[in-house]
């Protein structure tokens, strides 16, 4: 990490300080699957050697292993992209209930406007759902505050704590005052049935719990300084809260603030009496109407933006027309598009397939770009793993069509593992390329269990790709270079017109992205 | 005019050190003493997408993003880019996009052309020359600190002229 040379400052990400605060608080064990825009906080905690800093294969591990650490005495953070807390709910929704020992933190990115991602779900819903308590920073160094925030509300409720970051507070960079480590005294790690194991009996009494518990961060949610009011000449008051704030002070100085940093659960009663001090009350968010659903719930009179504005990033041109409670208007022109940088391997696999005018059950990675022109050449795009499940539903759904399943290589050890076990068992065929590039591409290149190596680069047991497809039961594994087009095309030809399930490894390296 | 917010956009596309230039304008306002906040968009840039960042700095900055007709200061590293980055700045704001070809006959590196630039924009901006060279100090390593040193005041007397 880069430091100023006169100050104690740097200029961070929300990420990176993010990641400082935590490194601050005394974390100690990290985990995460990479994922836009929520990447750079394992990469920056790996950078300090007394965190236990890992790449997993996937969220739902990532969430395990890191709540587990601290279940055991480990202040530990566990950060994903919305899409992947998704994967992550599972285990997410029962430790809502088993609670913690030390202190432990679930860092979710979101991503409106989609700026690298598959959807744009708001998972402030997830908090809701969970009866976790939510804490939404608007910069940088509100992120180094509230996760250290977080850390001490997760000890003191003994609840996973929920920290909502977007893509603009995510990545945006600024002046950032850093602090000591403290590494506070472990706890010690005991037996405890009733609370550890999740039986109908012992859940239900943990429920009573939970239900106790929301009703004691309400009322710190009541008090909390992260829910501030900023006074201003009283005509106009603004509920709000992540960016949309920032937008909102630059363009009503004078405006009344009901600024909120807990976003879960609701204090109702500080909205009341905030809406009691303004003439005109609007609440402006990004994305759902999360905040404005329950405000009116709670009969208070205020304005809320179009629905129009629930699609997309809010920007600061478009703050005006949404409090207006104008429709959204697009003022932005289209961006270039990314593509397939010219070397890229997936340009002969794509080419190939195309070539056989096959049905490509497509899935995500670089490699998602193939649905441009002009290969058009994948036909599918849903979720990780989807490329291997899909190539099973589609040659149920439409017998007789020529079908492949495409994924890469970190997202087959991410999901595509289980998908081809389920094809193998349930008897189906086909073909599923992985394309092996030996890195994670699409979100700037770390290393998974097939590539051998750590987050931290050393040498580490390595995933056989090929050993793990035969132990799944497949009946032909293949390894090819792409780039040797005309082996790669006939085998390819050969395997999709066999009454078999095969996997072709496509194995060409990502020379651009490897560090 | 103690409490003006000092907007700058740069663009262009993936690989031609957007990002490191708004970087070290970034860092150069940090060490004059301002706030700033500096926005980018990361995730598919590599693979040639359009990349764009902006930079804020003053006494207290809230906003990340610079609005349309916001920009006191365009910096467009690329043609393509250029029309749909013209919309953030200010009426009466400057584009500086007509020196990157000066500044490409100016560098016997193209990988220094960004800096040049900076060194460009440096002489529009109010923070001083020592602030940009600790900015360049930060940013850069080993060898890299003298010789974009060199670009950056190349380009600065670029900008100056
Ligand atoms: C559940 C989930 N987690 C993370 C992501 C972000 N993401 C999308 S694709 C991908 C991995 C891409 O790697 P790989 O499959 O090896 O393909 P490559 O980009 O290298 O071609 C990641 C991390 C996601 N979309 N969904
Ligand atoms: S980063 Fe690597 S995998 Fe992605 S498009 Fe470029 S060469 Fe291909």
């Amino acid at each position: 990490m880069v430091k100023a040379k006169t100050s104690n400052q740097a200029l961070l990400s929300g990420n990176e300080a993010l990641s400082y605060g935590a490194y601050e608080a005394g974390l100690s064990v990290a985990c995460a699957y990479p994922g836009t825009p929520s990447t750079e906080i394992l990469e920056t905690l790996a950078q300090f050697p007394d965190v236990d800093a890992q790449w997993s294969v996937n969220e739902k591990v990532a969430f395990e292993v890191a709540l587990g650490a601290a279940i055991a005495g480990a202040r530990s953070l566990f950060a994903c992209k919305h899409v992947g807390l998704n994967v992550a709910m599972d285990p997410l929704m029962t430790a809502s209930y088993t609670g913690i020992l030390a202190g432990f933190v679930v860092v979710v990115a979101d991503d409106p406007g989609m700026h690298s991602s598959q959807n744009e779900q708001d998972t402030r819903w997830v908090a809701l759902y969970s009866k976790l308590p939510m804490l939404e920073p608007a910069s940088p160094a509100e992120a180094r505050e509230y996760v250290q925030e977080a850390f001490k509300i997760s000890e003191k409720y003994d609840t996973p704590v929920l920290l909502r970051m977007t893509t603009r507070v995510a990545h945006t960079k600024e002046n950032v005052v850093l602090g000591e480590r403290r590494v506070p005294p472990r706890p010690e790690f005991e037996r405890n049935i009733p609370k550890y194991v999740m039986v109908p009996g012992n859940a239900y009494q943990r429920h009573i719990l939970v239900e106790k518990r929301l009703g004691q961060l309400q009322a710190l949610s009541e008090r909390t300084r992260l829910n501030r009011v900023e006074k201003g000449d009283g005509r106009l008051g603004f509920v709000t809260s992540s960016v949309a704030y920032q937008y909102l002070k630059e363009n009503y100085p004078d405006a009344s603030y009901l600024k909120l940093g807990m976003t879960y659960p609701f204090c109702d009663e500080k909205i009341r009496a905030f809406a009691k001090t303004v003439k005109k009350l609007v609440v402006v968010e990004e994305l759902d109407p999360f905040l404005e659903e329950h405000i009116k719930a709670l009969g208070v009179k205020v304005h809320a933006k179009d629905p129009s504005f629930r699609i997309g990033e809010l920007t600061p041109e478009l703050i005006g027309p949404l409090v207006a409670g104008e429709v959204k208007q697009e003022v932005r022109t289209p961006k270039r598009k990314p593509r397939l940088c010219p070397e890229c391997p997936h340009w002969a696999t794509f080419a190939a397939l195309k070539k056989l005018d096959l049905y490509v059950a497509g899935d995500i990675g670089c490699y998602t770009l193939a649905c441009l022109p002009p290969l058009s050449a994948l036909h599918s795009c849903l979720c990780m793993g989807a490329g291997v499940t899909f190539n099973e539903g589609w040659h149920k759904g439409a017998p007789g069509k020529k079908i492949v399943g495409v994924l890469g290589d970190s997202t087959f050890v991410h999901s595509g593992i289980t998908g081809l076990i389920n094809a193998a068992y349930n008897k189906a065929k086909g073909v599923i390329l992985v394309l092996d590039n030996s890195t994670t591409a699409m979100t700037g290149g770390q290393q998974h269990p097939a590539t051998g190596l750590t987050i931290r680069n050393e040498p580490t047991k390595k995933l056989i790709l090929e050993d793990i497809c035969r132990a799944c039961g497949v009946d032909h594994v293949d390894v090819v270079d792409p780039k040797n087009l005309e082996e790669f095309r006939t085998l390819l030809e050969k395997r999709v017109n066999e009454d078999a399930l095969s996997v072709i490894i496509s194995r060409h390296p990502c020379k651009l992205l490897r560090r | 005019m103690k409490d003006k917010v000092y907007s700058v956009t740069f663009g262009g596309i993936g690989g031609q050190g957007v990002l490191k230039a708004s970087e070290l304008c970034s860092w150069a306002a940090l060490y004059a003493g301002y706030h700033v906040k500096k926005s980018e968009v990361h995730g598919m840039s590599q693979r040639g997408g359009s990349v764009e960042s902006h930079v804020r700095f003053g006494r207290r900055v809230y906003s990340p993003l610079v609005p349309a007709g916001g920009a006191d200061v365009l910096l467009c590293f690329h043609q393509e880019e250029h029309p749909r980055l013209l919309a953030f700045l200010k009426k009466e704001g400057l584009d500086l996009t007509g020196y990157v070809d000066k500044a490409a006959a100016l560098v016997a590196n193209p990988r220094g052309l960004n800096t040049c630039l900076v060194g460009v924009l440096s002489a529009r901006l109010p923070i001083r020359e020592e602030c940009w060279m600790q900015a360049i100090e930060t940013v850069f390593k080993g060898k890299g600190v003298d010789e974009n040193k060199k670009v950056f005041l190349d380009g600065r007397r670029l900008g100056q002229s």
